[in-house]
């Protein structure tokens, strides 16, 4: 039985959960996901800027201050953080190490961007997954585009002993995945036990949205929020798996809590495609295993597509947004009227948007007409304008006619405290499909 | 028969996948799941989002888990960072979903306790 342990669920995540999942209970693998769909373009922006960035600080940060924790217990970490410079992450972690001897695997290959040209001119179109257009539509505007490699890649780094594995794109599955077939040794086409190991993944992912975190069931009664206890995989070779958590920590893990995460950003449950396999949802068993440990048998599988996806991310406009806060009375009424004055004068201006947006955050910002009519006395009413344009002139205009609503439009206004809005370029997302064949995973080692 | 929300049997989680929400409703009693299968279509799902859910409604079914797994097409204002919405990946339509109404028979009520 090996231990596998999530201590980042995404780029923002909680600093210190890494930290307390190496240090309260036992482990044997850390992994940590800090990509999210739209950061691999922000990290090609900072590299732009300069050479040795394009990665997540943050998972330097936490080797340092966990680098005796790490090589004393001699935990192996797994982290996506390699952005779109996984050799400089190396570089940095090995000097936030700060210890001699320790191997880092690097798994790059992901990064397609100076290909890509090469690939559409071979006829490989990585057309819109959800739209069908061709990417040669939005070409000129690309950031970045790279290429989500599985577990495999992690697995060969691990197999060739290194204790901490930078990953570039990579399927937050993929990350459990890895140790696992490193360690049990399962073949690339036991579809089983893979889909086992990426169902395992998929549950522990999202940190602690699998320990109790946003879970609907009962809510107010889940133990300690505050010092909340990120998910552990405690993994047999045989595929099954107990969901559990270090003992002591906060939160809960029940049939229920685990069954909200399992839904989580799912498709078509018999077809969760990865690189690894194609992961079958209905046939997980579930069963409380005694308090905080929810065991899963039964899981099957399928064999892997020959495509590998691919997000490629590009300029799409720009927008802002910026809010006014009305109070009682009449609260509601008096948003509506602002809103209606503020259109009214963007129309004077001739100014065009994509997309204009409001919403009254207090009333029906969330759950639009689900929400029905508010209380008539209802306390306060946020209004939030949104705006959208290819253009960015229009969008720039748009943050100065907010502000002056405070003092010439309707009553008891306030909540102008940060200034204007502030202009946001938009940076889109492409999901899109590349034959494996094209591409392939490159692990490298090095020695600290 | 009696009609409740489902908030009174039954637990959901949302998210996104591009311009697509999905909505997984879940069973809190297995003795609960028929009911949801036959109540919650997804032309009533599609009806309940009006005026959210500009596309198709999908459903599938997990009844392993007792649950149901919708996805609700076009309801992201174009979803990730195109969106304008406060709510830009659907992560509240999980409670949206449980204001929506069904019949049931009175007995399953009071004959079935809530698992947690």
């Amino acid at each position: 039985m090996i231990r596998i342990a999530n201590g980042q669920g995404f780029w923002g995540d909680s600093l210190e959960a890494p930290l307390e999942q190496l240090r309260r209970g036992p482990l044997d693998y850390l992994t940590l996901d800090y990509l999210a769909e739209i950061t691999m373009s922000i990290l090609q922006k900072q590299r732009s800027r300069d050479p040795r960035a394009g990665y997540a600080r943050d998972f330097v940060e936490m080797v340092g201050r966990g680098a005796s924790d790490i090589v004393e217990r001699n935990v192996r970490v797994v982290a996506n953080a390699g952005g779109v410079n996984p050799e400089s992450c190396r570089e940095a972690a090995a000097k936030a190490l700060h210890r001699a001897g320790v191997k880092i695997g690097v798994v790059a290959g992901d990064d397609i961007l100076a290909c890509l040209d090469a690939l559409l001119n071979r006829g490989v179109e990585m057309r819109n997954l959800d739209t069908g257009e061709p990417l040669s539509t939005i070409r000129s505007r690309v950031q970045s585009a790279n290429v989500y490699f599985g577990g495999a890649g992690i697995a060969e780094a691990l197999d060739q002993g290194a204790q901490i594995v930078v990953t570039g794109r990579c399927t937050d599955t993929g990350l459990v995945l890895g140790p696992m077939m490193h360690e049990f040794g399962w073949a690339k086409n036991d579809w089983d036990k893979l889909a086992a190991g990426t169902i395992a993944g998929h549950t522990v992912e999202c940190g602690a949205q699998c320990t109790g975190g946003n879970c609907q069931v009962d809510w107010q009664s889940i133990p300690d929020y505050a010092d909340i206890g990120y998910p552990i995989v405690a993994a047999a070779p045989d595929g099954t798996f107990v969901i559990t958590k270090h003992p002591g920590t906060g939160g809960r893990i029940t049939v229920a809590s685990v069954k909200e995460q399992l839904l989580y950003e799912l498709g078509d449950p018999h077809c969760y495609i990865t690189p690894d396999c194609v992961a079958d949802f209905t046939t997980i068993q579930l069963a409380q295993a005694g308090e905080n440990r929810v065991r899963f048998s039964g899981i099957k599988g399928r064999p892997a597509t020959d495509m590998y996806k691919v997000s490629i991310s590009y300029s799409a406009g720009y927008k802002a947004v910026g809010t006014l806060v009305y109070a009682w009375p009449d609260a509601y009424a008096k948003a509506k009227a602002a809103d209606a004055i503020l259109r009214q004068r963007l129309d004077r201006l001739g100014l065009r948007f994509d997309s204009l947006r409001s919403e009254f955050a207090g009333v029906n910002a969330c759950h639009g007409p689900l929400a029905g009519e508010p209380s008539p006395d209802i306390a306060e009413v946020v209004l939030r304008v949104a705006v959208r344009s290819e253009d960015p002139k229009p969008v720039e205009r748009f943050t100065k006619e907010l502000a002056p609503l405070a003092l010439n439009g309707p009553p008891t206004v306030t909540g102008l405290g940060s200034g204007r809005p502030k202009v946001e370029e938009i940076v889109a997302y492409w999901p899109a499909l590349i034959p494996k064949s094209e591409v392939a995973p490159q692990i490298s080692i090095r020695e600290t | 028969m009696a009609r409740i929300q489902l908030r009174r049997i039954a637990h959901a989680r949302s998210g996104d996948k591009g311009d697509t929400a999905n909505v997984g409703l879940i069973a809190l009693n297995p003795a609960f799941y028929p009911a949801l299968a036959r109540e919650v279509t997804a032309g009533r799902v599609k009806q309940h989002f009006a005026g959210i859910c500009l596309g198709n409604v999908e459903r599938f079914e997990l009844p392993n888990i007792g649950a149901l797994n919708f996805l609700l097409h076009e309801s992201l204002d174009g979803g990730g960072t195109l969106s304008l919405k406060t709510d830009a990946q659907g992560k509240t339509y999980s409670a949206a979903l449980l204001r929506m109404e069904i019949d049931v028979p009175d007995a399953l009520l009071s004959e079935t306790s809530v698992s947690r």
